[in-house]
């Protein structure tokens, strides 16, 4: 198995790791990190397609846009944990079953 | 190739590290030493102004967002800690069982080799990508930027009021 076919593995696996946290988890603060984790995944593949094309440049041009966009959602969805919490008291996801603002 | 080995294998323990860990602080620190260990991954594989970005934005700026958040929301008592333990350890032992097995399974899979060589023109380095190829992206950038602080202090605005 050659570095690339490695590094799509490692890939994979950091991918699953961060949709099993998502799936599995209650709290919604974890369930964002478990996203956050996905998002690395996808960074890490797109840094190697542009390695391994030799488009390099490309590739780094669209992972600040996706960084941009990662911490954007990141912020927007923090805010609305702190206002769930603000409501609900918890942060269980089993406890939010209401769609009141 | 041993170094990459060495830091996708300390990358992917880290991630097990912040899914598996009782604290939340804790997984919060791990998410930032998967961002460093990816930005130096990054670095390795040749983008570099990504990997410094990843560095600071990544490992710097989003952890403290998390951070903020658990200071700011209720923690759990020691006692509920301890009734959650053993429900949290139930659900997640699985992980590191399936991540190694679904290791073994693809590495033991034939790939074909990668598609190397598209040829781009006009694409040298990643500053006249951006200012050159993508100042609509750019614009958009500073829209979602712009979306994501309004988002905010729109979500936040009630406490204030109060």
């Amino acid at each position: 198995m050659n570095l690339f076919w490695l590094y799509c593995l490692f890939i994979i696996l950091l991918f699953f790791s961060g949709l099993y946290c998502i799936f599995f988890t209650y709290n919604l603060i974890r369930a964002l990190i478990g996203f956050e984790l996905l998002i690395k995944a996808v960074t890490l593949l797109l840094v190697l397609a542009g390695n391994t094309n030799h488009q390099l440049a490309l590739a780094q041009g669209y992972v600040l846009t996706l960084i941009v966009i990662e911490v954007a959602i990141i912020a927007v969805a923090v805010g609305i944990v702190i206002g769930l919490h603000q409501h609900h008291q918890s942060l269980d996801t089993r406890q939010l079953r209401q769609l009141k603002g | 190739m041993r170094v990459d080995i060495f830091l996708l294998i300390i990358l992917m323990a880290a991630a097990i590290w912040t899914v598996m860990t009782r604290s939340l602080l804790r997984s919060a620190i791990g998410l930032a030493l998967s961002s460093v260990i990816l930005a130096m991954l990054m670095y390795r594989l040749g983008a570099k102004l990504a990997a410094v970005v990843e560095l600071s934005v990544c490992a710097g700026l989003i952890p403290v967002i998390f951070v903020s958040t658990i200071s700011l929301t209720e923690p759990l008592t020691h006692k509920e800690v301890l009734q959650q333990m053993k429900q949290r350890l139930r659900r997640f032992y699985a992980l590191p069982i399936m991540v190694i097995a679904l290791g073994i399974i693809l590495s033991l899979l034939r790939f074909p080799p990668p598609v190397t060589g598209i040829s781009a023109e006009g694409i040298k380095d990643a500053p006249s990508v951006l200012w050159n190829l993508r100042q609509i992206d750019l614009l958009g950038q500073v829209v979602i930027i712009l979306c994501g602080v309004f988002g905010v202090v729109i979500l936040l605005k009630e406490e204030f009021k109060q």
